[in-house]
Protein backbone atom coordinates (compact mmCIF):
# COMPACT_ATOMS: atom_id res chain seq x y z
CA UNK A 1 0.00 0.00 0.00
CA UNK A 2 0.66 3.71 -0.73
CA UNK A 3 2.84 5.35 1.99
CA UNK A 4 1.45 8.52 3.89
CA UNK A 5 3.33 11.60 4.90
CA UNK A 6 6.11 14.06 4.51
CA UNK A 7 6.82 17.53 5.91
CA UNK A 8 3.98 19.37 7.51
CA UNK A 9 1.90 22.74 6.34
CA UNK A 10 0.27 24.24 9.68
CA UNK A 11 -2.66 26.15 8.88
CA UNK A 12 -4.09 27.52 12.40
CA UNK A 13 -7.33 28.56 11.57
CA UNK A 14 -10.89 26.65 11.89
CA UNK A 15 -13.56 26.66 9.16
CA UNK A 16 -10.86 27.20 6.01
CA UNK A 17 -13.08 26.59 3.42
CA UNK A 18 -13.01 25.71 -0.48
CA UNK A 19 -12.89 29.23 -1.84
CA UNK A 20 -9.50 29.67 -0.10
CA UNK A 21 -8.20 25.95 -1.18
CA UNK A 22 -8.70 26.76 -4.59
CA UNK A 23 -10.98 30.27 -6.05
CA UNK A 24 -14.30 29.24 -8.09
CA UNK A 25 -12.70 31.29 -10.90
CA UNK A 26 -10.10 28.14 -11.55
CA UNK A 27 -12.72 25.53 -12.08
CA UNK A 28 -12.97 25.99 -15.64
CA UNK A 29 -9.92 24.24 -15.83
CA UNK A 30 -10.40 20.47 -17.17
CA UNK A 31 -7.30 19.30 -15.99
CA UNK A 32 -6.04 18.48 -12.29
CA UNK A 33 -2.51 19.49 -12.96
CA UNK A 34 -3.98 22.96 -14.06
CA UNK A 35 -4.55 23.53 -10.82
CA UNK A 36 -1.45 23.05 -9.89
CA UNK A 37 -0.12 26.64 -9.04
CA UNK A 38 -3.34 27.86 -7.51
CA UNK A 39 -3.28 25.68 -4.21
CA UNK A 40 -4.64 27.94 -1.36
CA UNK A 41 -4.84 31.26 -3.01
CA UNK A 42 -7.51 32.82 -1.54
CA UNK A 43 -6.23 31.70 2.14
CA UNK A 44 -5.21 34.89 4.33
CA UNK A 45 -3.27 33.82 7.26
CA UNK A 46 -0.31 36.13 8.97
CA UNK A 47 3.17 35.36 7.19
CA UNK A 48 1.87 32.45 4.78
CA UNK A 49 2.83 32.78 1.16
CA UNK A 50 0.80 30.05 -0.73
CA UNK A 51 3.44 29.27 -3.56
CA UNK A 52 6.66 29.62 -1.57
CA UNK A 53 4.84 27.37 1.74
CA UNK A 54 3.51 24.61 -0.05
CA UNK A 55 7.07 23.75 -2.09
CA UNK A 56 8.20 20.77 -0.74
CA UNK A 57 5.04 19.86 1.60
CA UNK A 58 3.90 16.48 1.76
CA UNK A 59 0.91 16.93 4.81
CA UNK A 60 -1.38 19.39 5.74
CA UNK A 61 -2.19 20.33 9.44
CA UNK A 62 -5.13 22.39 10.46
CA UNK A 63 -7.49 22.56 12.77
CA UNK A 64 -12.11 22.43 12.70
CA UNK A 65 -14.62 22.09 9.91
CA UNK A 66 -11.53 22.55 7.11
CA UNK A 67 -12.80 22.30 3.40
CA UNK A 68 -16.35 23.76 4.34
CA UNK A 69 -18.35 25.28 1.86
CA UNK A 70 -18.78 23.75 -2.13
CA UNK A 71 -18.32 20.57 -3.00
CA UNK A 72 -15.61 21.10 -5.42
CA UNK A 73 -13.28 18.00 -5.72
CA UNK A 74 -10.60 20.72 -6.80
CA UNK A 75 -9.90 21.68 -3.05
CA UNK A 76 -8.32 17.93 -3.16
CA UNK A 77 -7.10 17.19 -6.22
CA UNK A 78 -5.27 20.93 -5.85
CA UNK A 79 -3.54 18.74 -2.72
CA UNK A 80 -2.75 15.67 -4.93
CA UNK A 81 -0.93 17.54 -7.70
CA UNK A 82 0.86 19.33 -5.06
CA UNK A 83 2.16 16.08 -3.62
CA UNK A 84 0.06 16.89 -0.51
CA UNK A 85 -1.61 13.27 0.43
CA UNK A 86 -2.97 13.40 4.08
CA UNK A 87 -4.96 16.06 5.75
CA UNK A 88 -4.80 16.22 9.52
CA UNK A 89 -7.20 18.47 11.56
CA UNK A 90 -10.25 18.40 14.42
CA UNK A 91 -12.59 17.82 12.16
CA UNK A 92 -13.72 18.29 8.64
CA UNK A 93 -16.80 19.51 6.34
CA UNK A 94 -18.33 16.07 4.81
CA UNK A 95 -17.79 16.29 1.43
CA UNK A 96 -14.04 17.14 1.58
CA UNK A 97 -13.62 14.47 3.68
CA UNK A 98 -15.55 12.40 1.23
CA UNK A 99 -13.33 13.80 -1.69
CA UNK A 100 -10.15 12.51 0.11
CA UNK A 101 -11.08 9.32 0.51
CA UNK A 102 -12.96 8.88 -2.50
CA UNK A 103 -9.32 9.86 -3.82
CA UNK A 104 -7.59 7.12 -1.58
CA UNK A 105 -6.18 9.83 0.64
CA UNK A 106 -6.89 10.05 4.06
CA UNK A 107 -8.33 12.44 6.38
CA UNK A 108 -7.59 12.29 9.67
CA UNK A 109 -9.38 13.48 12.55
CA UNK A 110 -7.01 14.30 16.26
CA UNK A 111 -7.95 15.57 19.40
CA UNK A 112 -7.66 19.24 20.14
CA UNK A 113 -4.51 18.16 22.89
CA UNK A 114 -2.80 15.82 19.89
CA UNK A 115 -3.56 18.47 17.28
CA UNK A 116 -1.81 21.36 19.98
CA UNK A 117 1.46 18.61 20.63
CA UNK A 118 1.91 18.81 16.33
CA UNK A 119 1.13 22.39 16.15
CA UNK A 120 4.04 23.18 19.02
CA UNK A 121 6.78 20.97 16.85
CA UNK A 122 8.02 24.02 15.61
CA UNK A 123 8.23 24.96 11.60
CA UNK A 124 10.16 22.24 10.45
CA UNK A 125 8.01 19.16 11.06
CA UNK A 126 8.51 15.79 9.17
CA UNK A 127 4.93 13.29 9.51
CA UNK A 128 4.19 9.92 8.70
CA UNK A 129 1.20 7.82 9.03
CA UNK A 130 0.60 3.98 9.50
CA UNK A 131 -2.56 3.61 7.86
CA UNK A 132 -2.47 -0.23 9.03
CA UNK A 133 -1.92 0.29 13.02
CA UNK A 134 -3.56 3.93 13.14
CA UNK A 135 -0.35 5.56 14.10
CA UNK A 136 0.88 8.76 13.52
CA UNK A 137 4.67 10.12 13.87
CA UNK A 138 5.63 13.44 14.05
CA UNK A 139 9.51 14.88 14.34
CA UNK A 140 10.06 18.27 15.02
CA UNK A 141 11.87 20.00 17.66
CA UNK A 142 10.99 16.37 19.35
CA UNK A 143 9.29 13.60 18.77
CA UNK A 144 5.94 12.55 19.45
CA UNK A 145 3.51 9.65 18.36
CA UNK A 146 -0.41 9.57 18.80
CA UNK A 147 -2.80 7.11 17.59
CA UNK A 148 -6.21 7.94 15.39
CA UNK A 149 -8.96 6.19 14.27
CA UNK A 150 -10.25 5.67 11.11
CA UNK A 151 -13.72 4.08 9.91
CA UNK A 152 -12.80 0.59 8.34
CA UNK A 153 -14.93 1.80 5.02
CA UNK A 154 -12.92 4.57 4.68
CA UNK A 155 -9.51 2.61 5.16
CA UNK A 156 -10.54 -0.09 2.33
CA UNK A 157 -11.29 3.15 -0.12
CA UNK A 158 -7.36 4.27 0.92
CA UNK A 159 -6.58 0.56 0.15
CA UNK A 160 -8.32 0.39 -3.20
CA UNK A 161 -6.76 3.78 -4.14
CA UNK A 162 -10.18 5.22 -4.05
CA UNK A 163 -13.71 5.30 -4.70
CA UNK A 164 -13.92 4.51 -8.28
CA UNK A 165 -11.92 1.71 -8.01
CA UNK A 166 -13.57 0.26 -5.15
CA UNK A 167 -17.52 0.38 -6.51
CA UNK A 168 -16.01 -0.76 -9.92
CA UNK A 169 -15.17 -4.08 -8.48
CA UNK A 170 -18.10 -4.43 -5.71
CA UNK A 171 -21.37 -2.84 -7.49
CA UNK B 1 -38.81 3.34 17.58
CA UNK B 2 -40.08 5.00 15.31
CA UNK B 3 -37.79 6.18 12.11
CA UNK B 4 -37.10 9.62 10.60
CA UNK B 5 -37.62 10.73 7.26
CA UNK B 6 -34.18 10.03 6.36
CA UNK B 7 -33.79 6.71 8.12
CA UNK B 8 -36.93 5.52 5.57
CA UNK B 9 -35.33 6.80 2.42
CA UNK B 10 -32.18 4.83 3.71
CA UNK B 11 -34.06 2.08 4.29
CA UNK B 12 -35.86 2.15 0.96
CA UNK B 13 -32.74 2.60 -0.90
CA UNK B 14 -30.20 0.22 1.10
CA UNK B 15 -27.77 -1.32 -1.62
CA UNK B 16 -24.95 -2.31 0.72
CA UNK B 17 -23.46 -1.74 4.35
CA UNK B 18 -19.66 -1.43 3.63
CA UNK B 19 -19.12 -1.01 7.20
CA UNK B 20 -21.38 -1.08 10.42
CA UNK B 21 -21.51 3.23 9.94
CA UNK B 22 -21.59 3.43 6.01
CA UNK B 23 -24.40 2.59 3.65
CA UNK B 24 -24.55 2.66 0.09
CA UNK B 25 -27.61 3.87 -1.26
CA UNK B 26 -29.35 3.40 -4.95
CA UNK B 27 -29.87 6.91 -6.30
CA UNK B 28 -32.99 7.83 -7.98
CA UNK B 29 -31.54 10.71 -9.77
CA UNK B 30 -27.89 11.97 -10.49
CA UNK B 31 -28.15 15.41 -11.74
CA UNK B 32 -25.04 16.95 -13.83
CA UNK B 33 -23.74 20.73 -14.33
CA UNK B 34 -20.73 21.78 -16.64
CA UNK B 35 -18.20 22.77 -13.55
CA UNK B 36 -17.89 19.37 -11.73
CA UNK B 37 -18.88 16.62 -14.60
CA UNK B 38 -16.65 17.10 -17.48
CA UNK B 39 -13.50 15.53 -15.47
CA UNK B 40 -15.85 12.15 -14.59
CA UNK B 41 -16.97 12.09 -18.10
CA UNK B 42 -13.38 12.66 -19.24
CA UNK B 43 -11.74 10.14 -17.08
CA UNK B 44 -14.24 7.48 -17.39
CA UNK B 45 -13.71 7.85 -20.72
CA UNK B 46 -10.06 7.28 -20.34
CA UNK B 47 -10.88 4.17 -18.10
CA UNK B 48 -12.66 2.74 -21.36
CA UNK B 49 -15.74 3.01 -18.69
CA UNK B 50 -17.78 5.47 -21.11
CA UNK B 51 -21.39 4.74 -19.94
CA UNK B 52 -24.32 5.78 -17.62
CA UNK B 53 -26.11 3.27 -15.15
CA UNK B 54 -29.93 4.68 -16.95
CA UNK B 55 -29.79 7.86 -18.90
CA UNK B 56 -33.36 8.25 -17.61
CA UNK B 57 -32.38 9.00 -14.01
CA UNK B 58 -29.50 11.27 -15.08
CA UNK B 59 -30.43 15.16 -15.38
CA UNK B 60 -27.97 17.61 -17.14
CA UNK B 61 -28.04 21.23 -17.62
CA UNK B 62 -25.27 23.41 -18.60
CA UNK B 63 -25.44 26.72 -15.74
CA UNK B 64 -22.68 27.74 -14.06
CA UNK B 65 -21.28 29.84 -16.79
CA UNK B 66 -23.67 30.40 -19.72
CA UNK B 67 -23.50 31.52 -22.44
CA UNK B 68 -20.01 30.62 -22.55
CA UNK B 69 -17.48 33.52 -21.20
CA UNK B 70 -14.59 32.05 -23.34
CA UNK B 71 -12.41 28.84 -24.25
CA UNK B 72 -12.50 27.20 -21.74
CA UNK B 73 -15.87 27.40 -20.21
CA UNK B 74 -16.90 26.59 -23.65
CA UNK B 75 -14.62 23.32 -23.78
CA UNK B 76 -16.37 22.65 -20.22
CA UNK B 77 -20.10 23.19 -21.90
CA UNK B 78 -19.05 21.03 -25.16
CA UNK B 79 -17.94 17.83 -22.97
CA UNK B 80 -21.09 18.05 -21.02
CA UNK B 81 -22.75 18.39 -24.42
CA UNK B 82 -21.42 16.00 -26.65
CA UNK B 83 -21.99 13.56 -23.76
CA UNK B 84 -25.60 13.80 -22.88
CA UNK B 85 -25.59 13.27 -26.88
CA UNK B 86 -23.92 10.07 -26.65
CA UNK B 87 -25.57 8.71 -23.92
CA UNK B 88 -28.86 9.50 -25.05
CA UNK B 89 -29.61 11.66 -21.95
CA UNK B 90 -33.04 13.15 -23.09
CA UNK B 91 -33.36 15.69 -19.94
CA UNK B 92 -30.49 18.34 -21.14
CA UNK B 93 -31.11 21.83 -20.88
CA UNK B 94 -28.76 24.14 -22.97
CA UNK B 95 -29.18 27.66 -23.97
CA UNK B 96 -32.83 28.59 -24.23
CA UNK B 97 -33.45 26.26 -21.90
CA UNK B 98 -30.82 26.26 -19.34
CA UNK B 99 -31.57 27.63 -15.60
CA UNK B 100 -29.78 27.37 -12.22
CA UNK B 101 -29.97 23.90 -11.95
CA UNK B 102 -31.63 23.54 -8.11
CA UNK B 103 -34.13 26.25 -9.15
CA UNK B 104 -34.72 24.58 -13.47
CA UNK B 105 -34.94 20.30 -12.07
CA UNK B 106 -37.49 20.86 -9.45
CA UNK B 107 -39.47 23.26 -12.09
CA UNK B 108 -39.02 20.10 -14.28
CA UNK B 109 -40.72 17.55 -11.59
CA UNK B 110 -37.91 15.58 -11.45
CA UNK B 111 -37.70 15.46 -7.64
CA UNK B 112 -40.25 13.68 -5.59
CA UNK B 113 -40.60 13.00 -1.47
CA UNK B 114 -38.40 9.34 -0.64
CA UNK B 115 -36.11 10.01 -3.60
CA UNK B 116 -32.24 9.73 -3.39
CA UNK B 117 -30.73 12.71 -5.13
CA UNK B 118 -26.83 13.53 -5.73
CA UNK B 119 -25.15 16.27 -7.25
CA UNK B 120 -21.45 17.51 -7.86
CA UNK B 121 -23.05 20.81 -6.20
CA UNK B 122 -22.95 21.37 -2.58
CA UNK B 123 -26.91 23.43 -3.05
CA UNK B 124 -27.81 20.31 -3.81
CA UNK B 125 -29.55 19.97 -0.43
CA UNK B 126 -32.26 22.37 -1.58
CA UNK B 127 -34.06 19.11 -3.17
CA UNK B 128 -34.89 18.37 0.66
CA UNK B 129 -37.84 20.12 0.45
CA UNK B 130 -39.78 18.07 -1.23
CA UNK B 131 -39.10 15.37 1.26
CA UNK B 132 -35.94 13.72 -0.87
CA UNK B 133 -32.93 12.78 0.74
CA UNK B 134 -30.43 15.04 -1.62
CA UNK B 135 -26.70 15.72 -1.11
CA UNK B 136 -24.06 17.60 -2.63
CA UNK B 137 -21.00 15.77 -3.83
CA UNK B 138 -17.73 15.59 -5.15
CA UNK B 139 -16.56 14.63 -8.77
CA UNK B 140 -16.01 11.33 -7.48
CA UNK B 141 -18.98 10.16 -6.28
CA UNK B 142 -20.46 11.55 -9.27
CA UNK B 143 -18.51 9.46 -11.48
CA UNK B 144 -19.39 6.29 -9.65
CA UNK B 145 -22.81 7.76 -9.53
CA UNK B 146 -23.01 8.41 -13.35
CA UNK B 147 -21.55 4.62 -14.04
CA UNK B 148 -22.99 2.51 -11.51
CA UNK B 149 -26.02 4.54 -9.96
CA UNK B 150 -24.63 3.92 -6.47
CA UNK B 151 -23.67 6.77 -3.59
CA UNK B 152 -21.81 5.97 -0.27
CA UNK B 153 -22.81 7.84 2.94
CA UNK B 154 -22.19 7.59 6.78
CA UNK B 155 -25.80 7.08 8.34
CA UNK B 156 -26.24 10.32 9.28
CA UNK B 157 -28.35 11.79 12.22
CA UNK B 158 -31.47 14.06 12.18
CA UNK B 159 -31.64 17.27 14.29
CA UNK B 160 -35.12 18.91 14.49
CA UNK B 161 -35.22 21.94 13.87
CA UNK B 162 -39.21 23.15 14.43
CA UNK B 163 -40.12 27.45 13.29
CA UNK B 164 -43.58 28.60 14.93
CA UNK B 165 -45.20 31.89 15.50
CA UNK B 166 -46.07 34.00 12.50
CA UNK B 167 -43.43 35.44 10.17
CA UNK B 168 -43.68 39.20 10.43
CA UNK B 169 -44.23 41.46 6.82
CA UNK B 170 -40.84 41.99 5.52
CA UNK B 171 -38.89 38.67 6.95
CA UNK B 172 -38.69 35.59 4.23
CA UNK B 173 -37.60 31.83 4.63
CA UNK B 174 -34.14 33.61 3.97
CA UNK B 175 -34.17 35.57 6.93
CA UNK B 176 -35.31 32.58 9.13
CA UNK B 177 -32.31 29.94 7.72
CA UNK B 178 -29.61 32.81 8.16
CA UNK B 179 -30.98 33.17 11.84
CA UNK B 180 -31.03 29.18 12.16
CA UNK B 181 -27.23 28.78 10.97
CA UNK B 182 -26.43 31.76 12.85
CA UNK B 183 -27.70 29.81 15.81
CA UNK B 184 -26.16 26.48 14.83
CA UNK B 185 -22.60 27.77 13.28
CA UNK B 186 -20.94 26.69 9.75
CA UNK B 187 -20.67 23.12 11.44
CA UNK B 188 -23.27 22.49 14.09
CA UNK B 189 -24.95 19.99 11.62
CA UNK B 190 -21.89 18.76 9.83
CA UNK B 191 -22.90 14.70 8.84
CA UNK B 192 -26.58 15.59 10.77
CA UNK B 193 -29.69 16.29 8.38
CA UNK B 194 -31.73 19.23 9.03
CA UNK B 195 -34.94 18.27 9.14
CA UNK B 196 -37.48 21.96 8.88
CA UNK B 197 -40.63 21.11 10.42
CA UNK B 198 -43.44 23.42 12.18
CA UNK B 199 -46.07 25.28 11.37
CA UNK B 200 -44.63 28.08 9.67
CA UNK B 201 -42.92 25.59 7.32
CA UNK B 202 -46.35 23.83 6.91
CA UNK B 203 -47.45 27.33 5.94
CA UNK B 204 -44.24 27.90 2.97
CA UNK B 205 -44.83 27.38 -0.48
CA UNK B 206 -42.05 25.20 -2.03
CA UNK B 207 -40.05 27.95 -2.96
CA UNK B 208 -39.90 29.36 0.48
CA UNK B 209 -38.88 25.67 1.13
CA UNK B 210 -36.18 25.12 -1.03
CA UNK B 211 -34.76 28.06 -0.21
CA UNK B 212 -34.47 27.36 3.84
CA UNK B 213 -33.40 23.80 2.56
CA UNK B 214 -30.89 25.28 0.02
CA UNK B 215 -28.71 26.73 2.99
CA UNK B 216 -28.27 23.47 5.02
CA UNK B 217 -25.11 22.84 3.99
CA UNK B 218 -23.75 26.46 5.34
CA UNK B 219 -24.74 25.02 8.59
CA UNK B 220 -22.54 21.95 7.34
CA UNK B 221 -25.20 19.72 7.00
CA UNK B 222 -25.58 16.69 4.32
CA UNK B 223 -29.11 17.73 3.47
CA UNK B 224 -32.02 20.04 4.66
CA UNK B 225 -35.55 18.06 4.68
CA UNK B 226 -39.31 18.93 5.07
CA UNK B 227 -42.02 16.96 4.97
CA UNK B 228 -44.05 16.32 1.72
CA UNK B 229 -47.45 17.38 2.09
CA UNK B 230 -50.39 19.49 0.30
CA UNK B 231 -48.18 21.67 -0.89
CA UNK B 232 -45.61 20.01 -2.14
CA UNK B 233 -48.52 17.68 -3.61
CA UNK B 234 -49.88 20.64 -5.34
CA UNK B 235 -47.05 21.96 -6.77
CA UNK B 236 -45.94 18.55 -8.26
CA UNK B 237 -49.37 17.50 -9.66
CA UNK B 238 -48.91 18.06 -13.67
CA UNK B 239 -46.04 15.59 -13.02
CA UNK B 240 -47.65 12.68 -10.80
CA UNK B 241 -51.42 13.17 -12.30
CA UNK B 242 -50.74 10.03 -13.56
CA UNK B 243 -49.95 8.40 -10.78
CA UNK B 244 -52.66 9.40 -8.23
CA UNK B 245 -56.45 9.37 -8.33
CA UNK B 246 -56.53 13.19 -6.54
CA UNK B 247 -54.30 15.51 -4.97
CA UNK B 248 -55.93 14.11 -1.64
CA UNK B 249 -54.34 10.38 -2.53
CA UNK B 250 -50.78 12.01 -3.38
CA UNK B 251 -50.81 13.60 0.34
CA UNK B 252 -52.17 10.70 1.68
CA UNK B 253 -49.16 8.42 -0.02
CA UNK B 254 -46.41 11.17 0.65
CA UNK B 255 -47.30 10.32 4.36
CA UNK B 256 -45.59 7.21 4.60
CA UNK B 257 -42.40 9.20 4.47
CA UNK B 258 -42.92 11.15 7.13
CA UNK B 259 -41.11 11.38 10.08
CA UNK B 260 -42.82 8.71 12.96
CA UNK B 261 -43.94 11.15 15.46
CA UNK B 262 -41.45 8.57 18.19
CA UNK B 263 -38.23 9.15 15.63
CA UNK B 264 -34.99 9.65 17.60
CA UNK B 265 -33.46 12.88 17.29
CA UNK B 266 -30.01 14.04 18.18
CA UNK B 267 -30.79 17.70 18.80
CA UNK B 268 -34.19 19.62 18.59
CA UNK B 269 -34.31 23.49 17.93
CA UNK B 270 -37.13 24.98 18.21
CA UNK B 271 -37.36 29.10 16.86
CA UNK B 272 -40.07 31.57 17.17
CA UNK B 273 -40.20 33.74 14.48
CA UNK B 274 -42.59 36.06 15.25
CA UNK B 275 -40.13 39.19 16.54
CA UNK B 276 -37.87 38.10 13.77
CA UNK B 277 -36.04 40.90 11.84
CA UNK B 278 -34.66 40.54 8.80
CA UNK B 279 -31.10 39.17 8.80
CA UNK B 280 -27.89 39.66 7.16
CA UNK B 281 -24.56 38.73 6.94
CA UNK B 282 -21.51 41.15 8.20
CA UNK B 283 -18.14 38.74 7.86
CA UNK B 284 -16.81 36.05 5.69
CA UNK B 285 -18.91 32.88 6.90
CA UNK B 286 -22.67 32.26 6.38
CA UNK B 287 -23.31 32.27 10.15
CA UNK B 288 -21.84 35.89 11.29
CA UNK B 289 -25.44 36.97 10.83
CA UNK B 290 -26.84 40.18 12.76
CA UNK B 291 -30.07 41.88 12.84
CA UNK B 292 -30.25 44.60 9.56
CA UNK B 293 -31.04 46.98 12.34
CA UNK B 294 -27.44 46.67 13.36
CA UNK B 295 -25.68 47.23 9.76
CA UNK B 296 -28.23 50.00 8.23
CA UNK B 297 -25.96 52.43 6.21
CA UNK B 298 -23.58 49.98 5.35
CA UNK B 299 -22.18 50.80 2.10
CA UNK B 300 -22.92 48.56 -1.04
CA UNK B 301 -21.70 49.29 -4.81
CA UNK B 302 -23.88 46.29 -6.24
CA UNK B 303 -27.26 44.42 -5.52
CA UNK B 304 -27.76 41.11 -6.94
CA UNK B 305 -30.53 38.93 -6.92
CA UNK B 306 -30.84 35.63 -8.19
CA UNK B 307 -29.45 31.69 -7.47
CA UNK B 308 -30.51 28.93 -6.41
CA UNK B 309 -31.34 30.25 -3.12
CA UNK B 310 -33.31 33.29 -4.05
CA UNK B 311 -33.33 33.58 -8.21
CA UNK B 312 -37.27 32.01 -7.77
CA UNK B 313 -40.84 34.21 -8.71
CA UNK B 314 -41.60 34.69 -5.12
CA UNK B 315 -38.16 36.35 -4.54
CA UNK B 316 -38.36 38.52 -7.72
CA UNK B 317 -41.85 40.02 -6.56
CA UNK B 318 -40.65 40.41 -3.09
CA UNK B 319 -38.01 42.66 -4.67
CA UNK B 320 -40.42 44.14 -7.04
CA UNK B 321 -42.22 45.31 -4.22
CA UNK B 322 -39.90 47.64 -2.52
CA UNK B 323 -38.34 48.86 -6.45
CA UNK B 324 -42.27 49.58 -7.46
CA UNK B 325 -42.02 53.06 -9.06
CA UNK B 326 -38.72 54.01 -7.72
CA UNK B 327 -34.77 53.88 -8.83
CA UNK B 328 -31.76 52.82 -7.28
CA UNK B 329 -29.04 54.50 -5.71
CA UNK B 330 -26.72 56.18 -8.34
CA UNK B 331 -24.12 54.45 -6.69
CA UNK B 332 -25.29 51.09 -7.25
CA UNK B 333 -25.20 48.49 -9.81
CA UNK B 334 -28.42 46.39 -10.10
CA UNK B 335 -28.22 42.82 -11.19
CA UNK B 336 -30.90 40.47 -11.31
CA UNK B 337 -31.10 36.78 -12.65
CA UNK B 338 -34.32 34.95 -12.59
CA UNK B 339 -33.21 31.33 -12.30
CA UNK B 340 -34.76 29.72 -14.93
CA UNK B 341 -36.55 30.47 -18.24
CA UNK B 342 -40.20 29.67 -16.77
CA UNK B 343 -39.31 32.48 -14.03
CA UNK B 344 -37.99 34.91 -16.51
CA UNK B 345 -41.42 34.21 -18.22
CA UNK B 346 -43.46 34.65 -15.58
CA UNK B 347 -42.23 37.91 -14.75
CA UNK B 348 -42.23 39.11 -17.76
CA UNK B 349 -45.88 38.09 -17.78
CA UNK B 350 -46.64 40.06 -13.93
CA UNK B 351 -44.49 43.09 -15.39
CA UNK B 352 -41.67 42.41 -12.62
CA UNK B 353 -38.85 42.69 -15.43
CA UNK B 354 -40.20 46.00 -16.32
CA UNK B 355 -40.39 46.86 -12.50
CA UNK B 356 -36.50 46.17 -12.67
CA UNK B 357 -35.44 47.55 -15.66
CA UNK B 358 -37.47 50.76 -14.99
CA UNK B 359 -35.75 51.09 -11.49
CA UNK B 360 -32.12 51.06 -13.32
CA UNK B 361 -31.68 46.75 -12.79
CA UNK B 362 -29.89 45.16 -15.70
CA UNK B 363 -31.31 41.75 -16.25
CA UNK B 364 -29.68 39.13 -17.58
CA UNK B 365 -30.35 35.29 -18.46
CA UNK B 366 -30.79 32.70 -16.07
CA UNK B 367 -26.63 31.32 -14.66
CA UNK B 368 -25.32 30.37 -11.60
CA UNK B 369 -22.69 33.27 -12.97
CA UNK B 370 -21.87 36.08 -9.90
CA UNK B 371 -22.85 33.78 -7.15
CA UNK B 372 -19.71 32.12 -7.35
CA UNK B 373 -17.26 35.19 -8.79
CA UNK B 374 -17.49 33.50 -12.36
CA UNK B 375 -19.24 35.62 -14.85
CA UNK B 376 -21.62 37.92 -14.81
CA UNK B 377 -21.46 40.07 -11.75
CA UNK B 378 -17.87 39.87 -10.43
CA UNK B 379 -16.89 42.39 -7.98
CA UNK B 380 -13.67 44.56 -8.08
CA UNK B 381 -11.11 44.60 -5.47
CA UNK B 382 -12.91 46.21 -2.12
CA UNK B 383 -15.97 46.28 -3.52
CA UNK B 384 -19.33 45.06 -1.98
CA UNK B 385 -22.83 43.15 -2.69
CA UNK B 386 -25.95 42.94 -1.13
CA UNK B 387 -26.66 39.14 -2.51
CA UNK B 388 -29.71 36.62 -2.42
CA UNK B 389 -27.24 34.45 -2.56
CA UNK B 390 -26.26 32.05 0.07
CA UNK B 391 -22.27 31.77 0.13
CA UNK B 392 -20.54 35.41 1.65
CA UNK B 393 -16.55 33.95 1.42
CA UNK B 394 -13.69 35.98 1.35
CA UNK B 395 -13.07 36.63 -2.74
CA UNK B 396 -16.65 34.53 -3.26
CA UNK B 397 -17.85 36.76 -5.82
CA UNK B 398 -14.27 37.94 -7.01
CA UNK B 399 -11.30 38.37 -5.07
CA UNK B 400 -10.89 41.16 -2.25
CA UNK B 401 -14.99 41.53 -2.92
CA UNK B 402 -17.57 41.14 0.07
CA UNK B 403 -20.40 40.18 0.11
CA UNK B 404 -23.91 40.76 2.77
CA UNK B 405 -26.35 38.26 2.27
CA UNK B 406 -29.84 38.77 2.75
CA UNK B 407 -33.40 38.60 1.20
CA UNK B 408 -34.36 39.54 -1.74
CA UNK B 409 -36.75 42.36 -0.13
CA UNK B 410 -33.27 43.61 1.94
CA UNK B 411 -31.35 43.16 -1.35
CA UNK B 412 -34.05 45.43 -3.01
CA UNK B 413 -33.91 47.98 -0.06
CA UNK B 414 -29.96 48.56 -0.42
CA UNK B 415 -30.57 48.85 -4.30
CA UNK B 416 -32.69 51.81 -3.77
CA UNK B 417 -30.89 53.59 -0.59
CA UNK B 418 -26.74 52.44 -2.06
CA UNK B 419 -26.39 50.99 1.88
CA UNK B 420 -27.92 48.58 3.97
CA UNK B 421 -31.15 49.46 5.16
CA UNK B 422 -34.05 48.01 6.93
CA UNK B 423 -36.00 47.52 4.09
CA UNK B 424 -39.33 47.33 6.24
CA UNK B 425 -38.85 51.44 6.27
CA UNK B 426 -39.30 51.51 2.49
CA UNK B 427 -42.39 50.51 1.68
Amino acid sequence: MKTFGGPALFLDRNDINTDEIIPAKYLTENSKLALKPFILEDLKLPGFDPVRDTQGVGVVVTRSNFGCGSSREHAVWVFEVNDINVVIGESFARIFRQNMFNCGMPAIELGKDDLDALFGLGDKVEISIDIETETLTAKGNKEIACGFSLNSFDKDLVKAGGWLAYADKKY
Amino acid sequence: MGKTITEKIFETHRRDNPSRNNVVLNIDVVMCHEITTPIAVNDLQERGLDRVFDPNKIKVVIDHVTPSKDSKTATQAKILRDWARRQNIKDFFDIGANGVCHALFPEKGFIRPGYTVIMGDSHTCTHGAFGAFAAGIGTTDLEVGIFKGVCSFRLPETMKISIIGELPQGVYAKDVILKIIKELTVNGATDKVMEICGPVVDRMSMEARMTLCNMAIEAGATCGVCMPDRVTAEYLWPFIQDEYESIDAAVEDFKKWHSDADAKYVAELTLDVSDLVPQVTYGFKPDEVKDITELEGSRVDQVYMGSCTNGRIEDLRAGAEILKGKKIAPTVRGILSPATPKIYNQAMEEGLIKIYMDAGFCVTNPTCGACLGMSNGVLAEGEVCASTTNRNFNGRMGKGGMVHLMSPYSAAAAAVKGFITDPRKIV
